[in-house]
């Protein structure tokens, strides 16, 4: 019956109505809308690269933000490089400066924000939810190419007069804008059009993904069957729509103190010898509106790593994931917390001090649903038939790494051990562990685990294991010594340290560059091993590592455009029975109905 | 298809039923619309960082807040009016989102072209809204001598934040006429009653467009009596 739109709502036919019985334990709701209409392209143009289809979206995420990543490790290589040998004099000041800020920013926002919701994101969610494609397609090839405009205009600011900004990646004003800063006429301002453009063009992918996961999924998908790699990402979506507003807005006023001279973060100074037109404003304005974002960037990055990393240990470890409800309200207790908690950013920025109660109480508080996650990470792994293939390992090396991060976020949540700790190596080691290593750790084990999704090929599994060792040790023999640096009072953002009679860490810092420089250099290895296998890798049998969710069970792998092939997916079950008891099967995947699965008896799950 | 959606449960069971069933999360409520709903509430974060950088601002500069109902009164013939233009502003941004709600109603009816003079009519609401403010920009600006970055008044951020809120609102309200006017142009020449497909996106045309639109623009609207609240009564 048509609504008053004239909306035909048509339900597919009920299978009963259809002449086949269908048993009872079978019956999943009838279809509430009619089918995605899809667009189809009509020219190189609009297939290849103003492609319209998510999953090529994803990949053009994937590519793009990967490229951005190997500047930021350059830019890392080069900076350790420079602090080890600083007799070198390979950096000055500016320059160091300049390379950590865009490092820094590259790295969390373009790299990681973009690639697991942009990439993964596109490439996961329509196809573990049942969907042909997102719902606004045309959105969705915008938000990519907003996206490399941003990217853009980000490198661009690399050959302005004064090169990139060098304000550190918080952009703290005033020393973001006043002279003296590299980077304070030009620079800046592209960072900040940058930033601005890179949240129009996120929040056009994110409607997407958002409504894409609530409102088009298939008959039978509830959103207590949907893998945690599409919680991960959903919940982390909603944190970014609610988030980039803050640096949005900080960036404008930001932008406006820039050009116009206004004076919304700029107090009365003397810069260079001279009073500055400016008066009245309030630097921790922006700090509160940066880590407003800030901190919510963190878990933006953190819970789609956790949401993946929880299909994998299932998959890989033959076992359903211990706690499945429990850790979809952690994603979603941690995602709301990470709006409360943003000033232990700012213990040593001179709010005032009793602020520090209530947000060293509201960070340690994350240590919980945090815990449980990586409690049910060991319990699915207990008993279960572990495969160590290359996305297990980095799954295991993942949960090392985030537990020695997270732990030593506990030490910088407290008010008293994070004065003294602030600004020294041990912040940097903290948060590279445990959002920068432990997330990356992912990324590779999720590419080890969807290449053959996305190409057909397998990765060849000797040059990852490889890769896996040479980057998780040689992460740990950076991290581990920068540590102590920090317990012993060696500040960063210091270009160039010497032997001196209280603090002597020349000698670490030679063996932490030489770390990197092998880690940085061992990446060849995963480039050689995509290119390699995308052009002459093993063919993939289809659902290779025997997985459950909908991904896998597309008609043709690499999936089509369209996805499903003439039927859309009906879906029974979750996407964890895996070894289930009684059963002859080792795996069932979602789409398998009750009917076909001898000897199991109908649950709900 | 009807029978499934009409014998959801209602209230809190209702709720908890709907989110629990698999497809939708939210029953019977078009892609567009819930995008719109997101996108507003992601939206109402900006104005609220704003609003709220405008508090804090207010609260901590050095030199003393400019006194709003002196800053913004209007000579009329003679006689000093304060907050004369705002109310005049206020009153047709408010009444033309009574406009656009007459216009998603006969959207609903489909009288195509009742719905179509009365997206016009809004859109040529929002044009004198957008038209009054850049005669209130010109008057603060030239006569008044107020800047971004210093004003006679009192604390420069005042001029700051009232040129950079009113402007990124007045940026919603224009982009929102452009939308209006399109729009109308759409339901005249009956696209949604064929479906005609869409220059960009290629997909199908609907009523329900307007009711999203719809939902932009009174949106816009509130938005603005909290700026108005904030700036000109405060």
């Amino acid at each position: 019956m048509p609504d008053e739109f004239g909306y035909k709502i048509e339900a597919k036919v009920d299978m009963a109505a259809s002449g086949t019985s269908v048993p009872p334990i079978d019956y999943v709701p009838v279809a509430e809308r009619p089918e995605q209409e899809l667009y189809h392209s009509k020219s190189w143009w609009t297939t290849y690269v103003f492609s319209q289809d998510a999953k090529y979206i994803g990949i053009q995420y994937t590519c793009v933000a990967t490229a951005i990543a190997l500047v930021g490790l350059t830019l890392s290589l080069l900076m350790r490089i420079q602090l080890a040998f600083p007799n070198l004099s390979l950096l000055d000041a500016s320059v160091y400066y300049q390379f950590i800020t865009m490092h820094g920013m590259i790295m969390v926002v373009f790299f990681l924000t973009a690639l697991f919701l942009g990439g993964f994101g596109n490439l996961l969610i329509p196809l573990m939810c049942g969907a042909r494609d997102m719902v606004f397609p045309y959105v969705n090839m915008l938000s990519f190419w907003v996206f490399v405009l941003a990217v853009l205009v980000l490198v661009a600011s690399f050959f302005v007069p004064g090169g990139p900004t060098g304000a550190g990646w918080t952009l703290y004003p005033p020393q973001a804008i006043t002279a003296g800063t590299p980077g304070n006429l030009w620079g800046i301002v592209l960072m900040l059009v940058s930033l601005v453009l890179f949240v129009v063009g996120f929040t056009m992918g994110g409607l997407n993904y958002v409504i894409t996961v609530l409102q088009a999924r298939t008959r039978g998908m509830t959103l207590m069957r949907l893998p945690l790699s599409i919680w991960g990402i959903f919940v982390a979506t909603i944190l970014a729509l609610l988030a980039f507003p803050a640096l949005l807005v900080g960036g404008i006023m930001l932008l406006l103190d820039a050009v116009f001279g206004t004076s919304f973060f700029m107090p009365a100074s003397v810069s260079m010898g001279e009073l500055l037109q400016t008066e009245g404003g309030s630097p921790i304005l922006f700090q509160h509106l940066f880590w407003f974002f800030g901190h919510p960037e963190v878990y933006i990055v953190a819970l789609p790593a956790f949401g993946i990393v929880s299909d994998l240990i299932s998959v890989h470890a033959r076992k359903n994931i211990f706690g499945y409800r429990m850790m979809v309200w952690a994603l979603v207790i941690i995602g709301a917390l990470s709006f409360i908690v943003w000033a232990h950013h700012m213990y040593v920025a001179g709010m005032n001090p009793w602020f520090g109660y209530f947000f060293a109480t509201t960070t340690l508080i994350i240590a919980v649903p945090t815990a449980i996650k990586v409690y049910n990470w060991v319990l699915t792994l207990w008993r279960g038939n572990i495969h160590l293939t290359v996305p297990m390992l980095f799954t295991l090396g993942f949960i090392i790494t985030f537990l020695n991060g997270g732990l030593t976020g506990l030490f910088l949540g407290n008010v008293v051990i994070d004065v003294p700790l602030s600004d020294t190596y041990f912040v940097v080691a903290h948060f590279h562990m445990v959002m920068g290593i432990a997330p990356v750790l992912v990324v590779f084990g999720a590419v080890y685990h969807w290449f053959p999704l996305v190409t057909g090929r397998m990765l060849d599994q000797g040059l990852g294991k490889l890769h896996f060792w040479i980057t998780f040790v040689g992460a740990y023999m950076i991290y581990t010594p920068m540590y102590y640096q920090g317990f012993l009072g060696v500040p960063r953002r210091y270009f160039e340290m010497y032997e001196s009679s209280y603090i002597s860490t020349v000698g670490l810092n030679v063996f932490i560059t030489l770390s990197a420089l092998v880690v940085g250099l061992a990446q060849i290895i995963f480039f050689y091993n995509v290119i390699r296998s995308v052009l002459k890798g093993e063919k993939a049998e289809k659902n290779p590592w025997k997985a459950n969710s909908l991904e896998w069970q597309t008609p043709k792998m690499p999936p089509e455009h369209g996805n499903w092939g003439e039927k859309l997916p009906v879906v029974y079950r979750w996407p964890y029975d895996f070894s289930v008891p009684g059963v002859d099967k080792e795996h069932i995947p979602q789409n398998v109905s009750p009917s076909e699965v001898a000897g199991a008896k109908v649950e709900k799950t | 298809m009807d029978h499934v959606t009409d014998k959801l449960p209602k209230g809190l069971s209702g709720l908890t039923h709907d989110l629990g069933s698999d497809q939708t999360a939210f029953k019977k409520v078009p892609w567009g619309k819930a995008m719109m709903w997101i996108f507003l509430l992601s939206d109402t974060f900006i104005f609220s960082c704003f609003l709220i950088s405008l508090m804090t601002a207010r609260a901590s500069t050095t030199v003393e807040w400019p006194n709003a109902s002196e800053v913004f009164g209007l000579n009329f013939f003679g006689v000093e009016v304060p907050l004369l233009l705002i109310a005049i502003m206020t009153f047709v941004l408010i009444t033309s989102s009574g406009t656009m709600a007459i216009a998603v109603k006969f959207g609903y009816e489909k009288k195509r072209k009742l719905c179509a003079w009365f997206l016009l009519l809004t859109a040529i609401g929002g044009l004198t809204f957008v038209g009054m403010q850049a005669f209130e920009w010109t008057k603060l600006i030239f006569h008044e001598g107020i800047r971004p970055w210093s004003n006679p008044f009192g604390a420069a951020q005042f001029g700051s934040f009232f040129f950079m809120v009113t402007g990124f609102h007045g940026t919603h309200v224009s982009i929102g006429v452009i939308f209006l006017f399109i729009m109308a142009r759409k339901t005249w020449r009956g696209d949604f009653d064929t479906a005609r497909r869409g220059y960009f996106t290629s997909m199908k045309s609907n009523y329900e467009a307007i009711e999203i639109m719809g939902l932009y623009w009174h949106f816009v609207d509130l938005v603005w009596v909290f700026i108005f609240a904030f700036f000109y009564l405060w």
